[in-house]
């Protein structure tokens, strides 16, 4: 499997450390369903079979934390994405009116 | 005439005087009832095993085992056949103990050859801070009446003398030794149950995939499969491995992880591991199998993964962790690898619990240490559907423990699967 960094170019995934699911976002604490929340957050994973985003760190290269689009059940990784630009893109759509 | 439905040094030599036309085939093919009263999911190892208890200890023999491929295709084929009942944690060594009696038991049980081998399970530790864990966990085994020594440099150099020795960065400094620990040949387990199991009246029903399930007022009714909907007043879901998937067609998150994990065996060679050794200092382990072959594993690759093969980074890792260890094996030439599918569970132990949705009970979240785990995993499921109430030494497996803080994370890694 290789990672193609949008910094770096395609990497052995060995360069690379693996977090986890993308999507699972750190809830509001002061939310009054908080507790539930965080308990999703931190223990429940929708533990994908097919496409799925995933963050990846570029631990033995460029040190970015990278959104890869990887599918799970084959390995072929459709799409990689600096997880910053990722994030970015998320707050806009999330503030627009 | 002698019958050679049980097997027998008799019903060899019968069978050798009739030409070997007597035997039965080990398993029914059997085809789906509309209905049984207990339907369990994941013809495995442990699936198979639940069947046999269910039948054997709790009277209940109206159960099919429901299979997606063919019995001896997942989990049950592809491990490193090790088992041993080295665990720290209260919650988890009276099961494993558990596990280990059974299969001290079991080809008596069955009346089949599972080749189980107490051949003796060796963790070398390479550190004075790693000699106290062992020390505390050897103890800790002690407590619960389970066997363990722990071995200086001598009583290792005495076992495997052709060991590396001279490793400056990781000197072997002694082990932990379980001498009733050992192998089992892997696939004979889930024959030497589905037979049992069959011979008790379950339905092996093979090549029927799970594609949904009818659940009437947040009650169980049945499963729908690729051979017709079967009905059942319990389901048990034993599908470690795509536990999530299965799970999430019944409504439910999991808090399990799939990843996979690679073995792989050698080409044959004379007789030269006599046990099961594990490298301390990496994540290796090895035994060498009755046709001679050396059998061996590490870690898992370490990201999600549905596909039953690895990477190449992993490869390397184990081979790395092999050589380190054992110099010798560096010219001995690697017959195969293979990867198959594991529940990581976020603290890196099992669970075996009821779930939210009445007469759905689930078992899972077996890491890469399901195999060991087989013959109790399987009682106690059969202890948990039949009478509602979990088996006492599986008390600790629960699914809310997550939520309620009562993990059970040997490794102590905190909610990373990858990691345990």
């Amino acid at each position: 499997m290789r990672i193609k960094c949008p910094y770096c170019g395609e990497r052995g995934n060995d360069e690379f450390s693996y977090l986890g699911d993308a999507s699972v976002k750190r809830p509001d604490p002061s939310a009054a369903d908080a507790s539930d929340a965080f308990y999703a957050f931190a223990y429940e994973r929708k533990n994908v079979a097919g496409p799925m985003q995933e963050l990846w760190y570029h631990a033995a290269g460029c040190h970015a934390w990278l959104v890869v689009t990887r599918d799970t059940r084959t390995h072929e990784i459709s799409d990689v994405k600096p997880a910053q630009d990722v994030a970015l893109e998320q707050q806009k759509t999330a503030s627009a009116p | 005439m002698l019958s050679s439905d049980r097997y027998s040094i008799f019903s060899v030599l019968a069978e050798a005087l009739k030409g070997q036309t007597g035997w039965k085939p080990t398993w029914r093919k059997a085809a789906p009832k509309p209905s049984y009263d207990i339907v369990i999911v994941g013809g495995g190892g442990h699936g198979l095993a639940t069947a046999y208890y269910l039948a054997k200890r709790y009277g209940n023999a109206n159960v099919a085992v429901i299979e997606k491929g063919w019995i001896g295709s997942g989990n049950v084929g592809r491990n490193t056949t090790i088992v041993r009942s080295n665990y720290l944690l209260p919650g988890n060594i009276p099961f494993y103990e558990t596990s280990m009696k059974l299969w001290e038991g079991l080809e008596q049980d069955l009346n089949y050859n599972a080749m189980v081998s107490q051949r003796g399970v060796l963790n070398l530790y390479h550190s004075d801070g790693q000699r106290d864990a062992y020390a505390r966990r050897g103890n800790a085994m002690h407590l619960h009446g389970v066997d363990a020594e722990l071995l200086d440099l001598n009583g290792v150099r005495a076992m495997y003398p052709w060991l590396n020795y001279d490793n400056a960065r990781f000197p072997i400094k002694g082990g932990l030794l379980q001498r009733r620990g050992g192998t089992v040949r892997h696939d004979a387990v889930a024959w030497g149950y589905a037979r049992g199991a069959d011979r008790l009246g379950v339905d092996i029903i093979e090549n029927a995939e799970v594609t949904g399930f009818r659940i009437d007022g947040g009650k169980i009714r049945g499963v729908e499969t690729t051979r017709g909907f079967i009905g059942a007043n319990k389901v048990g879901l034993a599908v470690a491995g795509n536990s999530s998937r299965v799970a999430a067609m019944a409504g439910l998150m999991l808090p399990i992880e799939s990843h996979v994990l690679q073995a792989f065996v050698s080409e044959g060679i004379k007789p030269f591991i006599d046990g099961v050794v594990t490298f301390g200092a990496g994540h290796f382990y090895i035994s060498q199998s009755d046709k001679g072959g050396l059998v061996f594993g590490g870690d898992i690759d370490g990201y999600n993964s549905y596909a039953q093969r690895g990477n190449l980074p992993v490869v390397e890792d184990v081979l790395e962790g092999g050589m380190a260890l054992m110099p010798r094996i560096g010219r001995v030439r690697l017959l195969r690898s293979w990867g198959g599918i594991m529940d990581m569970s976020m603290d890196g132990s099992p669970i075996i619990d009821q779930t939210p949705v009445d007469g759905l009970y689930f078992n899972g979240g077996w890491c890469y240490g399901g195999f060991k785990a087989t013959p109790a995993s399987g009682l106690c499921f059969a202890h948990l559907i039949a009478r509602d109430e979990p088996h006492e030494v599986a008390k600790a497996y629960r699914l809310d423990r997550f939520r309620t803080g009562h993990m059970i994370d040997e490794k102590g890694m905190g909610n990373q699967p990858n990691l345990h």
